[in-house]
């Protein structure tokens, strides 16, 4: 062996039988000191699994390696075969040698201890440091991913941290022990795209700095793009391919990979937005907002008096015709949610106007798709009265129409027939929502508020859904709010855009426009951050500005920004 | 202003209110105190005579302008006379809550010292034998009543071994400390069985949900070896739920413990209490109830300020 890593043949089961239950079947690869291998693939893919089974935390999730080998090159030169490592060398191999990052940043630290404390037990453990000394290397690890203020951040706990801040202290754990190989598990799938570019342009630049091995495990084909050096794609616990970059990226062989290629919404500047728009004569507007302002009252104090309020969304105003899409993007705490649920009346608005065009049939013109289709769907209710739940809420009968119905919109979502008396347990992820989309349905509303409704599932499931909502949306003239923080879905599915920036849109317009013209200094900082195969060679910056703070002092009101016109029916606000 | 400061002005508030409802509540049960005090020689007693007892004690006014005059002499620190003890309540209770607080903290700490390290070795073993057996334990140590393990400790230990002395009058803590704890143990054990049963069941599975989350992964990652994982990651998370169930059982100890005083001979203050309701015995009810109430909110208090040192999202000022 030459290289860090190699891995033949690697199997891995779960349970008490794992060689039943394997979900592994024969892994190979090698990995090289500085070399950066992206494993693609979706949920169920192994990908994950194969990575954990390198520093055998998959041990602990129940996991067991039922055959292979792991061949790994420590620093002292030995070569030891990890698959048959004990626990006590493990230890030894783990943080030291091969440091992790993992998805969630949010739970992925300890919520009862400071980050300092986090960092610091790693230097004390792998280095030996004094708690002073460790104390001084934690610091000097924030400063090194861009943490500003470090010495103070070290005292905080990590919910007061943003996510993205997060990412960054585990980053900064993960290259305490000085490691000679990296996992990143879906290092950025949970945080906003100008975030995600600050996390990529930090790992490029480990890349370029140091010879760090990095294993960066992935769903989305594009996001390594940037740095990557061979690409290795997994389906079903498989390698299915696997090569340098640009030989797997241009001439894929395998028809899986060119399936995930052509499944994921590559982002193209606004070149690849629909060309359907339902403007024009005789559109009937189907949901018109005027300066809607949400805001939720601060209270501090003994007697809870009312000090402050937070600026959730101010002065919002858009149009949505039958037939069109408005896609809302914006980051986290941008207020585009509660937007959304202004708009179904689960909020009570400042301020504003919110009409719609008509009433509906059942007097509910709105209805709403959520992010995640397994928390939306209670467990114990069949799918029959899932679907019979709109009904019994505005006081219908479930009769033979209603039934007809059901298994109407059942068979227009693609559902299997007889899915009425199952369980949504029995379900795919994609079928769920589905599932979803057809309660929605159920009462023939004119608008559907869809809140990041395909960001929880898989590439080719989301490409699936997207095309579902596109024929319902012309079948039935569907108007949609599609929220979402993914810039190229909303390429692909928004007629027109709007950009929410701290509670206020600063831009609106057609989509092929704003994308490819953007006018705005927030929607261009979108714009750059958002990763794509085409932008492979380009370098992400690491940004550290903080957004701006929503909480205001009562009766305190924003001074009016003017719009500035950039074309027919493209508006920005004008910044100072 | 601060979360404890606050909370202590919600208590004269609560004070209140379980004074209203005692005083209510114990004058609801038939029977009066003259005639509970005097037994069968109440009956010898003449009109005038009862009557001049009862203007004694008070009891010839209405309730209202009884409880005014036992609160308003409450807010001066006095609890008023006992007509079972012909003593200060306040002397009464200071007599014997040594005693009940004595008996809580030794079976908090046989609960805990037991209980916690138990329940964390059963969840680093889950479904392995050892689990097993020490969940079988715990659900007999929760299932089976006090008494009955009262009453098995005193036969095996002292009539079967002839160790422990069992009974005899009650040493104080002041006056021999190992005597006093050889009286103490068993009961201390008996209340403590049950309490460590309920600590097992609880850590264990308070733990066995921490071990699954994603920053005992991280944790293990850092190549930290199992005990730091386990000590220093994955227990502070996991006594939450554990100071919950501690505080609630600690605070149902202070107000005594009727049936291992009584197996045991304890003068502790649920015997007292119990006696004061059959005697009818007004003041020291009122008194003894107000005075558990008052425990059971520090207790609660320091409960809550425990939730704060150990996880810092509990901010109570943002609340």
């Amino acid at each position: 062996m030459t290289g860090l890593l190699s891995v033949r043949d690697l199997r891995v089961g779960f349970g008490a039988h794992p060689e039943d239950n394997e979900v592994v079947h024969g892994v190979s690869f090698d990995l090289g000191p500085g070399e950066t291998l992206a494993i693609v693939g979706e949920s169920g893919s192994g990908k994950s699994v194969t990575a954990m089974a390198i520093n055998r935390l998959v041990d602990f999730g129940g996991g067991r390696i039922t055959g292979g080998q792991i061949e790994f090159a420590a620093g002292d030169g030995s070569v030891s075969d990890l698959a048959r490592a004990e626990e006590n060398m493990l230890e030894t191999i783990r943080g030291r040698e091969i440091g992790m990052i993992f998805q969630e940043p949010m739970t992925s630290l300890n919520p009862v201890l400071t980050v300092g404390t986090q960092i610091e037990e790693v230097f004390r453990l792998q280095h030996g440091m004094t708690r002073a000394d460790a104390r001084i290397a934690a610091r000097e690890a924030l400063e090194r991913v861009r943490i500003p203020d470090a010495a103070r951040r070290l005292t905080y706990a990590p919910h007061q941290l943003s996510g993205g801040m997060l990412q960054r202290v585990m980053i900064a754990i993960a290259l305490a022990g000085n490691p000679r190989l990296l996992i990143a598990d879906e290092p950025t799938t949970a945080l906003d795209v100008t975030i995600q570019a600050q996390i990529l342009g930090l790992l490029a630049e480990l890349k370029r700095d140091t010879d760090t091995g990095m294993i960066f495990i992935t769903h989305d084909i594009g996001l390594v793009a940037g740095f990557a050096d061979r690409v290795m794609v997994m389906q079903e616990g498989r390698v299915v391919e696997q090569g340098p970059l640009d030989r797997v990226l241009d001439a894929p062989e395998h028809p899986y990979t060119r399936h995930l290629l052509e499944a994921v919404p590559h982002f193209s500047d606004g070149k690849s937005a629909r060309r359907d728009g339902a403007r024009g004569g005789g559109a009937r507007t189907a949901l018109d907002v005027e300066g809607l302002s949400v805001r939720f009252p601060v209270r501090s104090g003994l007697l809870k008096r009312h000090s402050g309020n937070v600026h959730a969304v101010e002065g919002v105003s858009f149009d949505l015709m039958r037939g069109e899409t408005l896609g809302i993007v914006g980051e986290s705490g941008s207020g585009k949610s509660t937007t959304a649920r202004a708009i179904l009346g689960l909020e009570t608005p400042a301020r504003g106007r919110i009409e719609t065009g008509d009433a509906g049939e059942a007097g509910r013109p709105v209805q709403m798709v959520f992010q995640n289709p397994n928390a939306s769907l209670n467990p114990r209710l069949t799918v029959e009265q899932i679907l019979a739940e709109p009904y019994i809420a505005v006081g219908r009968r479930i009769d033979a129409d209603a039934r007809a119905r059901m298994a109407g919109l059942l068979e227009r979502v693609e559902l299997p027939q007889g899915s009425l008396a199952r369980y949504p347990h029995e379900f795919s992820g994609g079928q769920r929502q589905r599932l979803c989309i057809a309660r929605a349905l159920m009462l023939n509303p004119s608008v559907l508020v869809l809140d990041e409704a395909v960001s929880a599932l898989d590439v080719s499931v989301q490409a699936r859904v997207l095309d579902l909502l596109v024929d319902l949306q012309k079948e039935f003239h569907l108007a949609y709010l599609f929220v979402t923080h993914d810039m190229a879905v909303v390429e692909r599915i928004a007629h027109r855009i709007a950009v929410v920036f701290a509670g206020q849109i600063v831009e609106i317009g057609p989509t092929a426009e704003v994308l490819a013209n953007p006018r705005h200094s927030y929607t261009r900082q979108l714009i750059a951050a958002v990763p794509s195969l085409e932008r492979r060679h380009s370098a992400f910056s690491v940004d550290t500005s903080a957004i701006p703070s929503l909480v205001r002092p009562v009766g305190w009101e924003p001074a009016p920004v003017p719009w500035a016109e950039a074309g027919a029916d493209h508006r920005f606000r004008a910044e100072g | 202003m601060s979360y404890p400061l606050r909370r202590l002005l919600v208590f004269p508030l609560v004070m209140l209110g379980v004074s209203v409802f005692v005083f209510i509540a114990i004058r609801l049960v038939p029977g009066d105190a003259i005639t509970a005090m005097l037994g069968t020689e109440s009956g010898l007693l003449t009109p005038a005579q009862r009557e001049a007892l009862t203007a004694y004690f008070g009891l010839d006014q209405n309730w209202f302008v009884q409880f005014w005059r036992w609160l308003s002499r409450v807010l001066q620190g006095d609890l008023g006379i006992s007509t079972t003890y012909g003593k200060p309540v306040m002397t009464i209770i200071l007599e014997h809550f040594p005693l009940t607080l004595e008996l809580a903290v030794l079976s908090m700490l046989i609960a805990i010292g037991i209980g916690l390290p138990a329940g964390i070795f059963a969840a680093t073993r889950k479904d392995k034998p050892s689990d097993m057996a020490v969940r079988v334990i715990a659900m007999v140590g929760q299932s089976t009543p006090g008494f009955v393990v009262g009453l098995l400790l005193i036969f095996v230990l002292s009539v079967g071994f002839g160790v422990l002395p069992q009974m005899g009058t009650f040493v104080p803590l002041t006056e021999g400390i190992s005597r006093n704890l050889a009286q103490m143990i068993l009961p201390a054990l008996t209340l403590g069985t049950a309490f460590a049963a309920a600590v097992i069941r609880i850590s264990r599975s308070a733990m066995l949900d921490i071990l699954r989350e994603d920053f005992v992964r991280t944790a293990r990652s850092k190549g930290l070896s199992r005990r730091r994982v386990i000590w220093r990651h994955a227990l502070p998370n996991a006594l939450i739920p554990v100071v919950t169930l501690s505080g609630v059982e600690f605070g149902y100890l202070l107000g005594g413990a009727v049936l291992v005083e009584q197996i045991f001979a304890l003068p502790g203050l649920g015997r007292v209490v119990l006696d004061a309701i059959q005697q009818r015995d007004y003041a020291l009810v009122q008194g003894s109830v107000l005075f558990i109430a008052f425990n059971f909110m520090v207790v609660n208090l320091l409960v809550d300020l425990a939730y704060a040192a150990l996880d810092p999202r509990i901010r109570f000022e943002t609340k």
